[in-house]
């Protein structure tokens, strides 16, 4: 896959629009179709992406196995530490209503800190495990083989 | 009848995805094969919920002033994070379908059935 | 128009699914599984669906996709033919007769039919989710305070227990995979295949055969 020019070089030119519209799907998803859920795979679309055309060394050197695996646990403390910040300040857990001045607000600032968390939490188990199974047979062979059927599939 | 037919249309091919899904998982020995099949059944299940939430004439619950009929917003929201959670499943299964390869060399249910049968 | 596009594409997945349950190639099955996540996707929008359609598209047609091409390359690419010739003839008897039940549960006349808005299923708290919504719209509309989408507020505010649960769900299954098949690799691999040099290598030897008998 790596001898392929125009696999490469569109890759790297998607790239940055997928995690583009991966965040607008995350910030925008109360007012259109989207939120955390969507964002998040969209968002490790993109890295599986660039780990098909590129490899999964490279994919490792961008996003770090240890930052996903962090990332796993920290969309889900996110979402519950939104809960316990809402009874901090004198409200049930996760009743985002005392989050801000005025309930509206508040439920608008506490619906958005937790689709991120769903959002972190998704893209970094998608991710994770991606590399997982493509990282399980050796670098090498790894990368010349997941190039393979996504290649296979567009010539024919 | 015509209108019955309509009416009934999605539930039947509901019916009929999750039967296949159900036969793919119990006829076939292979296991990602069988993993397949719950995808297709599980599937079934999502368009059974999104089917019922359907309102006739309705829009995308998404709130736009003008508009009065919107179609049940929470079959959606159940099956938004079922999906996500139903690849989040599936990757578990197809990590166990990996491990049992490694620990038998292959992936036939029957075959590794004999081997345990064999000691 | 809608309704003849949602007959042919119901059909369509009628025909992936039995074409899938036909084949014994596992790539042929694999991609015709995101074939049929893709109309599902379709279907989905055509329902009103929208964030169902999305997550379906993204999740089904791509990374399922690729989660099932990468075990694949770790297995085989070819499920092997049913050993007994009529070994699946009795779950095909079982699946036509529960299919013929559910189908006659369908016809009792108290079935609502689909798109019906008298439906229970359309009662109780959607309609009430959907007043708050737009009551919030109507009394501040051009302020931003108010979340036209009311399947995140839904999502997110309604039911954030339930969205919390599956986000644990979800986290839990991320940490399976890890544990099965990553993490320390290096270190568990070796152990693991100390272990099959030494006492597995006889008992591998004697199912190989059984295999085979």
């Amino acid at each position: 896959m790596i001898e392929h020019v125009v696999l490469r070089v569109i890759a790297r030119l998607l790239a940055p629009f997928i995690v583009l519209f991966a965040l607008y799907v995350q910030f925008h998803g109360d007012f259109g179709p989207g939120g955390g859920f969507q964002a998040g795979v969209i968002f490790a679309s993109a890295f599986i992406l660039f780990a098909l055309i590129y490899g999964i060394e490279h994919a490792r050197q961008i996003v770090p196995p240890a930052v996903a695996q962090a990332g796993i646990g920290l969309g889900v403390l996110i979402y519950a530490g939104t809960g316990v910040a809402g009874m901090l300040l004198g409200g049930r857990y996760l009743d985002y209503s005392v989050l801000a001045d005025d309930a509206g607000h508040g439920q608008h600032y506490g619906i958005l800190i937790v689709e991120f968390g769903v959002g972190v939490t998704v893209a970094a188990v998608m991710i994770t495990v991606f590399f997982t199974f493509a990282g399980r047979r050796g670098v090498l062979e790894a990368r010349e083989d997941t190039a393979v059927p996504p290649d296979g599939d567009e010539e024919r | 009848m015509w209108q019955t037919f309509l009416g009934l249309y999605n539930y039947w091919i509901v019916i009929l995805l999750m039967m296949a899904g159900f036969y793919i998982v119990m006829s076939r020995h292979n296991l990602v094969k069988k993993l397949i099949g719950l995808n297709i059944f599980q599937s079934a299940v999502f368009l059974f919920y999104i089917s019922v939430g359907k309102v006739g004439g309705g829009t995308a619950p998404i709130v736009e002033e003008g508009i009065t009929s919107y179609s049940n917003p929470l079959p959606h929201v159940l099956i938004l994070t079922a999906i996500v959670v139903g690849v989040a499943t599936v990757s578990l299964g197809l990590a166990l379908v990996v491990r049992l390869k490694e620990a038998y060399g292959t992936i036939e249910e029957d075959e590794i059935n004999e081997m345990d049968a064999a000691g | 128009m809608i309704t003849a596009t949602n007959l042919a594409l119901l059909a369509f997945m009628a025909i992936t699914a039995w074409a899938i349950a036909r084949t014994r190639n596992l790539f042929v099955a694999t991609m015709l599984a995101g074939i049929y996540s893709l109309l599902i996707a379709t279907v989905f929008v055509l329902l009103d669906a929208v964030d169902v359609a999305f997550t379906e598209a993204a999740v089904g047609a791509g990374i399922t996709t690729v989660l099932f091409l990468g075990a694949l390359l770790l297995t085989d690419r070819q499920a092997k033919p049913h050993k007994h010739r009529f070994g699946t003839y009795g779950p095909m008897l079982l699946v036509v007769l529960l299919g013929a039940a559910l189908v006659y549960t369908t016809l009792d006349p108290l079935m609502p039919h689909f798109g019906d808005a008298g439906a229970p299923a359309q009662g109780r708290l959607a309609p009430e989710f959907l007043a708050d919504s737009v009551r919030q719209v109507g009394r501040d509309a051009p302020t931003a305070t108010h979340i036209p989408n009311v399947v995140t507020t839904t999502l997110a505010s309604y039911r954030g227990f339930d969205t919390l649960g599956e986000v644990v769900v979800i986290f839990t299954a991320g940490v399976g995979v890890l544990i099965l098949l990553g993490g320390g690799a290096s270190g568990g691999r070796r152990r693991r295949s100390r272990r099959r040099d030494g006492d597995d290598a006889s008992g591998r030897g004697s199912t190989a055969g059984g295999a085979g008998a």
